[in-house]
């Protein structure tokens, strides 16, 4: 028979509508509305996964989102998504689900002989049994371990889902929709007050949905659900989410919400992202998280068949589900009491409540007694029986001794138990509340408020129908006139039934039982027993928050929301100290397990990082240019000829260049425009050089320190006019230099008339540079005279290129004779493909960044931020040349004058040329004096950059080494795994020394 | 994530808006040849980094590109002042008994 669990009739599933789904390959029958646990329960499954650690048989436990065990695998679109909580996944035809942590199959898994060898893995069994030797870690250990442990395997392919994103501003978010956040909802939106209410569940009423003895305003429970959410919808300053969770809150009230959007359709619109993510900005928030009931920790409390009394009484009323024929209700709660009624009710053999009170409430016992249900008072279940579901239950009466004596053995297929309730403070604790321990609730409950939020109803310990909505339409009253000042007249419904219950037990239940023989589990999840955290208190872990590292309890998906207040009463029990003293760990976000998708949204692949491509990108594309990423730029790496490898193609490009012509893209370099009265007291300020005295028409060379004394950028500066200069600095420093210019400007020197302008984008930069560069760009300028003498090396002049404004620089980061023609960035394109035409009548090439590296090694030029490191100074550089000796002050003037910045011994930038001159240096490789250094000699510093040299027909290299301008001449050595290479030190500067090149 | 009032657009935005520019008041001595490296040292790298109320510069670099003063309380992040960058600063004392703490 199909559905064997199914009621006759009942629940909030659409029996008209059947649909199949498969489990493990198995097909099964299951209803629309049905969840993927609902649906197993109905056909009697109740086995679905096998435990972390012991590979022990697993059942579902909860209706909820905390499920510890039920993590299954949901197949789609050809790959598989792992651990969904099989009670948030929602059953539609075609759904394939698969169990997880077995081999070869759930009913037969070799692992679960991990739960006979369990002795051998107590507590902190990782940290005992790994220690040596140290190797073997890496290499054995962590891999056996890996493939042993972990629950869902990861999907194999990239995520071909989409996922959107949505900001959202409200006056009053409620997140949770049981009867607190209803009324909450409602009382907010009555002002007028914009409201967004979400809910994790695919459905909105949380509790009221199972519950079916009490009444709201003369409805059932159900029914008051939907017409308040019909009358929420007809609202235009509502907004309803169901399936969203709220996983995180923020400061500044911002919470984040996962919306599952299409995963609980067969075949979604492909329109549709997958889950969207909303960032929502509340003036106020309620948080109606409700409560979840409290697993008892008794022996072998973990075998399929073992729910929670709440869950059980859910499958029934909400899904039609009876999770058992033959069940025992375990309880210390008046709650549970109601599930077995509901299950009588539906006909179900109710075969005992053990109930750990000696008095449990008389007016419930006489209900038991009328419907023929044996009562047994100051009972505890003392074991379990059964492998794969359970089949027995040992009994235990507690004596007045503290003993528990054995009171037989009771058949059943299902246990329900109920330890009592623990709110859900998971979003207030988020919210950076402090929790406090409420005696009367016996659980932490919201302190007070941190950010503009209230906790509501059940989720901070307020229970009973009647309480619970009352305190939901104050909540949202409060709420919307914090938010709008608004009130409204709202009418309370009133609630029969649903009274709150009493009773509750923490921590591991007393029993007859050989307590080193038996596993009480306190996190299902992660296998955490009583016995390994009383283990973990005996070796010394004082705190809840070593307690919980060393034994992992309460670090699984649930993030303790089952286990933490067990968890807490047994160490508080061990460590001798109350439930206050011991401490309670953080709940961090996420609330439930999140996408990575959700957090990437549309930032993926193409739209992780904007691409920004220089005016050259289109030739460059065509005439094979190879590329490398800088930062977000695109820039030709080097232009291979057909049949060249890199190193052919950038020899050739390097020669080219020195021997007739070279054009480069030098459009990223960034630039700033500085203009007003004071630009050059400023610039005065910022960099090393002198400014006040060069002429408008003229370059120099800038350095900029940190005012620590330390490079940080450089670049040549145009000076256009006595109050305008064109400023460049490096390609990834163009933002900093920016911003550290504003920040000296408007907080330092707000006194000086200066303008600053980021230009970086506005021109494109052609470098022509090569003997034969004049003779290249000539046909082309208007307005400049290009001869040596009224344009010499480092000069600056506006005219025109092809008609098109121009600002042209003499100036070389080559060695050679060299132009930079800036254009506005729209003629960017024109005046490269003119140019690349141009040389090629000269014999000249394009090149690129790796031989625009070589030429200026050749010539000693550094690079900030590869031949200095944020320690290197003007004079570690060889660069005392360019600091104004007459300048009183500047941005790292005194920062140089430090004791460790003119000590001796420090590292300075030198050259370095191989014994043998074919063998070229790793960069970063360390530099030491001894030929073999004993293991752990610090090194005398480190190679910056090494290249092929074509002008020096060798390889040439740049260091940077201690004491190094006292060593040229001198030999060290670079060992490397193949043996040490003896270098020796030179200056850094390899060709045309006198800059004869320059100036032509 | 923050929301930040920015006193020169006159309005409320998202952190994202805004970079921070470390703890405020720290002005560069005005003539630096004349400070002892101690007091170099102070101005370069010591900085307060206190649990509760700190005063800290905010650029709105996705604005107006000023810089400005906030004073955050570090513990709940909530900000209770935010002031324009030549104004003198707050008694910090009035604001934290303001806020509660």
């Amino acid at each position: 028979m199909s559905q064997p669990f199914r009621t006759e009739k009942g629940g909030r599933i659409d029996r008209g509508q059947q649909l199949t789904f498969t489990f493990d390959g198995e097909e099964m029958q299951g209803h629309k509305g049905d969840t993927l646990a609902s649906a197993l329960l109905a056909n009697g499954v109740h086995l679905v996964g096998r435990s972390f650690k012991y590979h022990r048989p697993r059942g579902i436990v909860t209706a909820g989102s905390e499920e510890p065990n039920a993590l299954v695998g949901v197949y789609r679109k050809g790959d598989q998504t792992p651990n969904l909580r099989a009670t948030q996944v929602e059953v539609y035809q075609g759904l394939e689900a698969i169990s997880q942590n077995r081999f070869p199959s759930l009913g037969f898994d070799v692992g679960a002989v991990n739960d006979l060898l369990s002795p051998l893995f107590p507590a902190g069994f990782y940290y005992k049994t790994f220690m040596w030797p140290k190797a073997f870690w890496d290499r054995v250990y962590e891999p056996v371990i890996r493939a042993a442990a972990g629950l869902g395997k990861p999907p194999k392919n990239p995520d071909h889902d989409t996922y959107g994103n949505i900001y959202a501003h409200c006056d009053v978010l409620v997140a949770g929709s049981g009867p607190a956040g209803l009324a909450a909802a409602v009382a907010a939106a009555e002002t007028g007050a914009k409201v967004i209410l979400c809910d994790e569940q695919a459905e909105f009423g949380g509790s009221l949905l199972s519950d079916e003895n009490a009444t709201i305003d003369g409805k059932p429970p159900a029914e008051w659900v939907r017409d308040t959410i019909v009358k929420l919808q007809g609202m235009d300053n509502v907004t309803l989410l169901s399936r969203t969770t709220a996983f995180g809150y923020f400061a500044h009230n911002y919470i984040a919400l996962a919306e599952r959007v299409t995963e609980h359709v067969s075949d979604p619109d492909p329109k549709l992202p997958r889950e969207r993510l909303w960032q929502v900005r509340a003036k106020e928030v309620v948080i109606a998280s409700g409560a979840i009931e409290r697993p008892m920790v008794f022996p072998e409390n973990d075998r399929p068949g073992i729910l929670l009394a709440d869950a059980g009484r859910t499958y029934l009323n909400r899904y039609g589900v009876k999770v058992g024929n033959k069940v025992l209700i375990a309880t210390a709660c008046d709650t549970a009491w109601q599930a077995a009624f509901d299950l009588a009710d539906h006909g179900v053999d109710v075969v005992a409540i053990a109930d750990l009170r000696e008095t449990p409430p008389e007016n419930l016992v006489a209900i038991a007694q009328a419907r023929g249900i044996r009562v047994e008072a100051g009972c505890v279940v003392t074991g379990t029986l059964g492998r794969k579901r359970v089949k027995a239950a040992l009994l235990g009466r507690l004596m007045t001794s503290g003993q528990v004596a054995s009171a037989g053995q009771v058949a059943c297929d299902a246990i329900l138990m109920s330890g009592g309730w623990t709110p859900t403070v998971s979003l207030y604790s988020q919210s950076r509340g402090k929790v406090v321990w409420d005696e009367t609730v016996g659980a932490y409950v919201p302190g007070k408020s941190v950010q503009h939020e209230r906790s509501a109803g059940a989720a901070k310990g307020l229970y009973g129908l009647q309480a619970t909505l009352e305190d939901g339409y104050a909540a949202g009253e409060a709420a919307a006139k914090a938010a709008i000042g608004k009130e409204a007249k709202v009418t309370y419904a009133a609630a029969s039934g649903g009274e709150a219950g009493q009773g509750a037990v923490l921590g591991a239940l007393p029993h007859d039982r050989n307590a080193s023989r038996v596993k009480a589990f306190v996190d299902y999840q992660n296998d955490v027993t009583a016995k390994d955290i009383k283990l973990a208190a005996r070796e010394g872990m004082q705190s809840i928050e070593h307690i919980k590292r060393y034994t992992t309890t309460g670090m699984a998906t649930d993030q303790g929301r089952l286990s933490n207040m067990n968890a807490l009463s047994i160490a508080s029990g061990a460590l001798e100290k109350p439930i206050v003293d011991v401490g309670l760990t953080t709940f961090r976000l996420p609330y439930t397990p999140t996408t990575f998708g959700l957090f990437a949204g549309v930032a993926r692949g193409d739209h992780f990082d904007p691409v920004r491509k220089t005016p050259s990108h289109d030739w460059v594309v065509a005439n094979g240019g190879v590329y490398e990423d800088v930062g977000q730029w695109k820039r030709t790496w080097y232009f291979p000829k057909s049949g060249e490898d890199m190193h052919a193609a950038v020899a050739r490009e390097c020669a080219t260049v020195r021997e007739s012509v070279g054009l480069f893209d030098a459009s990223t370099l960034g630039k700033i425009e500085v203009v007003g009265p004071d630009a050059a007291e400023f610039l005065e300020r910022m960099y090393t050089n002198p400014w006040k005295k060069l002429a408008p028409g003229r370059c120099r060379y800038g350095l900029m320190l940190n005012d620590a004394g330390f490079i940080v950028d450089d670049g040549v500066i145009g000076r256009l006019a006595d109050d305008r200069f064109h400023v460049t600095t490096t390609t990834g420093g163009a933002p900093s230099v920016f911003a550290t210019m504003e920040d000296y400007l408007q907080t330092e020197w707000p006194d000086l008339d200066v303008w600053i302008t980021s230009t970086t984008e506005q021109y494109a930069v052609a470098a022509v540079q090569g003997p034969k560069a004049r003779e290249v760009i000539a046909p082309f300028i208007e307005g400049i005279d290009l001869s040596a003498d009224p344009f010499p090396h480092m000069s600056v002049k506006e005219g025109t290129f092809c008609g098109v404004p121009c600002r042209l620089f003499r100036i070389s980061f080559t060695g050679e004779l060299g132009f930079e023609i800036n254009v506005p960035r729209r003629h960017g394109k024109m005046t490269w493909e003119t140019l690349a035409g141009e040389i090629e009548k000269h014999n000249g090439t394009a090149y690129g960044t790796e031989t625009m590296h070589v030429l200026r090694a050749e010539k000693g030029y550094i690079i900030v931020g590869q031949d200095t490191d944020g320690t290197v100074t003007p004079q570690d550089a060889g660069m005392s040349w360019a600091i104004g000796k007459k300048k009183h002050d500047f941005v790292g003037k005194r920062g140089l004058e430090r004791p460790d910045l003119v000590a001796e011994n420090r590292k300075q930038f030198v050259g370095l040329l191989t014994k043998d001159p074919k063998v070229k240096l790793e960069e970063g490789a360390q530099i030491t004096v001894a030929q073999n250094p004993a293991t752990g000699t610090p090194a005398e510093g480190h190679v910056t950059s090494s290249y092929y040299s074509p002008a020096m027909g060798r390889t040439i290299a740049l260091a940077i080494v201690k004491n190094g301008h006292a060593l040229h001449g001198k030999s060290l050595y670079v060992p490397m795994p193949d043996g040490s290479i003896e270098v020796e030190v030179t200056s850094p500067i390899f060709f045309d020394k006198e800059g004869a090149r320059l100036n032509v | 994530m923050l929301l930040i009032y920015c006193p020169y657009c006159e309005v409320e935005r998202p952190e994202t808006e805004f970079h921070n520019g470390g703890e405020a008041h720290i002005a560069r001595p005005a003539d630096p040849s004349k400070t002892s490296d101690e007091e170099w040292a102070e101005f370069l790298y010591m900085r307060s980094n206190v649990k509760g109320i700190a005063v800290e510069r905010w650029r709105h670099i996705h604005g107006c590109g000023r810089f400005f003063n906030v004073v955050r309380d570090t513990v709940s992040d909530k900000i209770l002042k935010v002031y324009k960058v030549d104004d003198p600063m707050p008694d910090l004392e009035a604001l934290a008994k303001e806020a509660g703490r």
